[in-house]
C-alpha cells in the first residue's frame, strides 16, 4: 500500500524572540520567538537540508523522483528541484516537478507524490517542501512568520503510515498573496479571510474527511492543522468535537512561527515523532482551498532509524540578537556593501565542475588510496591518472585542523568569516567557511558537519557551495 | 641541476620610495627606480640588451611588459612579464641572471612595479586563487592566520604566548624600518601596541600583517668578468633556488601547515648552489618574507636559521635584530618597507645588495661585517617560494 515510507525536517538554528521584533516597533509582542534563516540559506537549501535528513537510511539511487514545494524559489525561472536534486546526488534519471505559488503546494506535491506511488509499484518519490517568506516590517506576520522546511519519501515497502483517504476542495479568495512583483506578504480583511477562508475550507475539508471514512473526531489520535494565528486552530477543533489538549498537534507558532507551504507537513512530522502504532491522524492544510490526508500510523514506524526531524533541529538553536540583523539577513535592509570579490564565478565552470561543487565529490586513488577533495584527475600521492573512485563527503563528518576568522571578507552584518581546513576521517582535506557558529567557540578538533548553502552573487546567478558547521544537536 | 655561482653579478641597483604613492602611476614609480639604478651602474637604456618585468595585479593582468616599456621607451629588445604572485620580482630577477649566465646578454634589467593603491580597496582583496567557489572568501591574512593557528596548537603555545612570540618579530621589524628612508612604515611599536591591536583574520592582528604598498624596484645585471668594468664594488649572485608546491595547502592532505616545502627545497638549493652548509652560521645577513609575522616564524625553522619547534628561543634571545646573530628584515621587511606584490623580490635584494657593499642608507643601520645575503619572496596560498644568495667577492 502506498504511503509514508520516511520523514525529515529542518529548522534554521538562529531564532528571534517576538519581544525584539515587537519593541522596535513599540508594538505588543505576539511572544515566543521565531525561526530565521541564517544570510546564507534560502528555501532551496533548507529543502536539501530537510532532504538529506529525510534520506537518511535509504539509498540515494533508489529515489525516481523529487518534487520541491515552495512559494520563495531561488529563481522565478529555473527549476528548484532539479537542483535540489542534483545537491542531493540522486540519480539522472530522476522525475523533478516544482510545485509553487499556494501555502498548500507542500501537500499537493505529497498527494501527487502518493498517485505516483500508486500508479508504479516499486516507485520512491521524495518530496520536500520549503518556505523562507518575508511580512510587512510591522505586521503582525512579521512576528507569525518563520522559516523551515520538511521532506517526505512516499513510496510501497516499509510503509510507516499509511494513506487512508484524502480530499481536497479548490477555493478562490484573495486573502493570502503576493502579486508577480512583490517582496512582502499581502492579506487581506482579517474577519473576511478568517471567515470564509481558512476556518470554512478547513471545516470543509475536515468533516469531510472523517464523513467520507465514517469517523468521528474521537476516532483521531492528532488533528494536525496549521494557523494563522495562535488563535484560530483551537476554535476550529473546539467547534468540530476535537479535545484541544489530547488531541489537538502544537502548530510550533510559539517555537518556530508558520512556515508556509513547508509548515502543515513540518507539524506532520512533529506529529510522527511522537505517534504509535495505530495512531490515526487527520492533517489538512490551507491556502487557496485546502487539503485533508487521513493517516494511519504502522509497526514500522519503530524501524525507522534515528533522524533530527523536528524535534532535535528545534532543541539546536541560536538567538539572533537584533532586530536590524534580522531586517539584514532577510534582504529587507542592505548594510553598507562588502568589499566586492576578485574573482567571478562562470557558468560553464560552475556546470562542468558540478559533481564536486554541487555534489560534494571528491577522489580517491584506485592505487594508492589517497582521499582528495574536490576530484583530481592525478593523484598527489602517487601520480597515477584518470585512477579513481567518486566518494560522497556530503553527508560526513570532519574535524576542524586549522581554522582563521577572518574580519576581512564577510558581509558588513555578518562581518566575521570562519575559514576552517578539516580533516575528513578518510584522510581528505576538506577548505570551507563555517557557518551557523559562535567564531569565538571555533578551536581545532572541533567536530563538523557539512551543509549546503548560498555562498555569495555573482555572475548574475545565486553562487551556491557547501560550508561546515558545529554538529547540530550534538550531532544524532 | 647545474650552478651560476659567480658567474653573474649585480652592478647597479635602485628603489624607489615605497607607500601610498597617491602621487605616482606604475610608470612613474618605474622611472625612479630604473633611474637610480642607471646612475649606480653608470649606463644608460640603450645598453640594456634585455628586459624582466616582476609584476603582480598592476595597472591590470595581460598587458604584458608595456608598463615599463611604455614608462622607461625601452625599444627593440624583449621585455618579459613575470607574474608569479610576490615572488614575480625574484623570479624576473633569477631569469634575468640565468639569461645573462646562458651568454645570451652582457646587461639586463630586472625591475619590479606595482601599484596596488589604484585598485580601490585595500589589501589583496577577498576571493582569491584558481576558483571563486572552493577559494570563496579567502584573504590572504585568512590563509596565513591557518598557519599560526596549527603553529601554537603544534607546539603547545596558548594564543597569548603564540602572539607574544609573533609579536616581537612586528617590533623588530617596525624598529628596522624605522630607520629607512624609504620604507612605507616608519613608526616605531611596542609589544603591548602589536597585542591590543585589532584582529585582522585570528590569531594574526593589525600589527601581524604588512603593508600594502606601492614601489619599485630595480637591478642592472652583468657578466662577472665585466663587472668591474662598471664598478670596484660589484654583487655576485651564488646561488638561488625557486619551488613549486604541487597543491593548494588547504585542500592538501595531511598537510600540517607549519612547515612547507616550497621553503624548505628553494632555500636547499639554494645553499647548495652557494655551497653553504650550515646557514645560521655562514648567512650574514637575510631579508625574507614577512607578508605575516608568523610566515617570518616558519622560515626561520625552514630555512635551518632556528632548529625545528625552537625559533621562540632565537626570538626572545634577539637574534634576528640588527645587533643579534643573523639580522633578518634589516630594512623593516614587508612589514614596514611595505610589500608592492611583484617588487618585493627586488627590494629585498636592493638592501642586501646595498648591505654588502657597506652602503646601507643611514651608516647606524649598516651591518658590520657582510659577505653572505640572502633575500627570499613567499607567494601564493602560499605555494611558490624564491631564494637568492649574494656575496660581495668571488668565491
Amino acid at each position: 500500500m502506498a504511503g509514508i515510507v520516511s520523514f525529515g525536517a529542518y529548522i534554521p538554528i538562529y531564532r528571534l524572540n517576538r519581544d525584539t521584533i515587537a519593541s522596535a516597533w513599540g508594538r505588543r509582542s505576539l511572544r515566543g520567538e521565531r525561526s530565521v534563516a541564517n544570510n546564507d540559506e534560502d528555501a532551496l537549501t533548507m529543502a536539501v537540508e530537510a532532504g538529506s535528513d529525510c534520506l537518511k537510511g535509504f539509498d540515494r539511487s533508489d529515489i525516481d523522483a523529487l518534487f520541491l514545494a515552495t512559494t520563495t524559489a531561488p529563481y522565478k525561472e529555473k527549476m528548484s528541484a532539479g537542483l535540489a536534486a542534483t545537491v542531493l546526488d540522486l540519480q539522472r534519471h530522476v522525475i523533478t516537478a516544482d510545485y509553487a505559488n499556494s501555502l498548500r503546494s507542500g501537500t499537493t506535491a505529497l498527494r501527487a507524490a502518493l498517485d505516483n506511488v500508486k500508479a508504479h509499484d516499486d516507485t520512491k518519490v521524495l518530496v520536500a517542501a520549503s518556505d523562507c517568506r518575508s511580512a510587512y516590517p510591522r505586521s503582525d506576520e512579521e512576528q507569525w512568520f518563520g522559516d523551515g522546511a520538511a521532506a517526505f519519501i512516499m513510496g510501497s515497502e516499509n510503509v510507516i503510515v499509511e494513506v487512508d483517504s484524502s480530499i481536497s476542495i479548490n477555493n478562490e479568495i484573495m486573502d493570502v498573496w503576493r502579486n508577480d512583483d512583490d517582496h512582502y506578504v499581502r492579506t487581506g480583511e482579517t474577519r473576511f479571510i478568517l471567515t470564509e477562508g481558512y476556518t470554512a475550507c478547513m471545516e470543509e475539508v475536515i468533516k469531510g474527511i472523517l464523513d467520507q471514512a465514517g469517523k468521528q473526531p474521537s476516532d483521531i489520535s492528532k488533528l494536525v492543522i496549521p494557523s494563522p494565528d495562535n488563535r484560530s486552530h483551537g476554535r476550529l477543533a473546539k467547534k468540530l468535537g476535537f479535545d484541544l489538549e489530547a488531541q489537538l498537534q502544537d502548530p510550533l507558532l510559539g517555537s518556530v512561527g508558520h512556515c508556509g507551504t513547508a509548515h502543515p507537513l513540518m507539524l506532520l512530522v512533529s506529529a510522527l515523532e511522537d505517534a504509535k502504532p495505530g495512531d490515526m491522524i487527520l492533517m489538512a492544510s490551507y491556502g487557496d482551498g485546502a487539503d485533508a490526508f487521513l493517516l494511519r500510523v504502522t509497526e514500522e514506524i519503530t524501524r525507522l532509524p534515528g533522524r533530527r526531524g523536528v524535534k532535535r533541529y528545534l532543541e539546536s538553536k541560536m538567538a539572533l540578537p537584533s532586530y536590524q540583523k534580522f531586517l539584514s539577513f532577510k534582504g529587507i535592509l542592505e548594510a553598507v556593501p562588502g568589499e566586492p570579490f576578485r574573482l567571478f564565478p562562470s557558468a560553464s565552470a560552475y556546470w562542468r565542475e558540478q559533481k564536486s561543487i554541487l555534489r560534494c565529490y571528491g577522489s580517491r586513488c584506485r592505487d594508492c588510496g589517497q582521499a582528495i577533495f574536490p576530484i583530481q584527475r592525478i593523484c598527489l600521492n602517487c601520480q597515477s591518472k584518470d585512477n579513481y573512485e567518486e566518494i560522497r563527503y556530503s553527508d560526513r563528518v570532519g574535524k576542524v585542523f586549522s581554522f582563521t576568522r577572518d574580519q576581512l571578507a564577510g558581509r558588513s552584518d555578518d562581518p566575521v568569516v570562519v575559514q576552517t581546513v578539516l580533516d575528513m576521517e578518510d584522510g581528505a582535506r576538506l577548505y570551507l567557511m563555517m557557518t551557523d557558529c559562535d567564531p569565538s567557540e571555533v578551536k581545532v578538533g572541533l567536530p563538523v558537519e557539512l551543509t549546503f548553502r548560498r555562498i555569495y552573487e555573482g555572475a548574475n546567478f545565486h553562487n551556491y557551495f557547501w560550508k561546515c558547521r558545529p554538529l547540530r544537536n550534538g550531532g544524532v | 641541476m647545474g650552478s651560476i655561482k659567480d658567474e653573474v653579478a649585480i652592478i647597479g641597483m635602485g628603489c624607489s620610495k615605497f607607500g601610498e604613492r597617491w602621487d605616482s602611476g606604475a610608470g612613474d614609480l618605474a622611472i625612479e627606480s630604473a633611474f637610480e639604478a642607471y646612475e649606480d651602474a653608470g649606463i644608460e637604456r640603450k645598453d640594456i640588451q634585455a628586459c624582466w618585468v616582476g609584476q603582480m595585479y598592476s595597472t591590470a593582468n595581460g598587458i604584458a611588459g608595456s608598463t615599463v616599456a611604455d614608462a622607461l621607451k625601452l625599444a627593440s629588445i624583449p621585455i618579459v612579464r613575470n607574474e608569479n604572485w610576490c615572488t614575480a620580482g625574484h623570479i624576473a630577477l633569477i631569469e634575468a641572471a640565468t639569461a645573462v649566465a646562458a651568454g645570451l646578454y652582457d646587461v639586463v634589467m630586472a625591475i619590479g612595479v606595482e601599484k596596488l593603491k589604484d585598485t580601490g580597496y585595500p589589501g589583496l582583496g577577498t576571493g582569491r586563487g584558481m576558483s571563486p567557489v572552493y577559494e570563496a572568501r579567502r584573504t590572504a591574512p585568512g590563509s596565513f592566520g591557518l598557519i599560526a593557528t596549527r603553529y601554537f596548537e603544534k607546539y603547545g603555545m596558548s594564543v597569548e604566548e603564540g602572539k607574544e612570540t609573533i609579536g616581537k618579530i612586528a617590533v623588530k621589524n617596525h624598529k628596522n624600518g624605522s630607520m629607512c628612508p624609504k620604507a612605507h612604515f616608519r613608526n616605531v611599536v611596542t609589544l603591548e601596541q602589536v597585542l591590543n591591536a585589532p584582529i585582522i583574520a585570528y590569531p594574526l592582528g593589525l600589527f601581524d600583517c604588512c603593508g600594502n604598498s606601492d614601489g619599485s624596484a630595480c637591478a642592472i645585471i652583468t657578466r662577472s668578468d665585466m663587472a668591474k668594468n662598471f664598478r670596484d664594488d660589484p654583487i655576485y649572485i651564488k646561488g638561488f633556488g625557486v619551488a613549486m608546491d604541487p597543491i593548494l595547502p588547504h585542500t592538501r592532505p595531511g598537510f600540517g601547515w607549519t612547515s612547507f616545502e616550497a621553503l624548505k627545497t628553494s632555500s636547499s638549493k639554494a645553499y647548495e648552489m652557494a655551497g653553504i652548509k650550515n646557514p645560521r652560521d655562514e648567512i650574514d645577513i637575510a631579508v625574507v618574507h614577512d607578508c605575516f609575522t608568523i610566515t617570518e616564524l616558519a622560515i626561520y625553522e625552514d630555512f635551518g636559521f632556528s632548529p625545528r619547534g625552537r625559533a621562540k628561543e632565537d626570538i626572545d634571545s634577539g637574534f634576528f635584530t640588527l645587533e643579534g646573530g643573523l639580522p633578518v628584515n634589516t630594512d623593516g621587511g614587508l612589514k614596514c618597507f611595505g610589500h608592492p606584490v611583484g617588487a618585493s623580490g627586488l627590494r629585498m635584494t636592493y638592501e642586501i645588495y646595498k648591505q654588502l657593499q657597506g652602503k646601507a642608507q643611514l651608516p647606524e643601520r649598516q651591518i658590520k661585517n657582510v659577505h653572505r645575503g640572502l633575500s627570499h619572496t613567499f607567494g601564493g596560498p602560499p605555494q611558490l617560494s624564491a631564494v637568492a644568495i649574494f656575496g660581495n667577492e668571488k668565491g
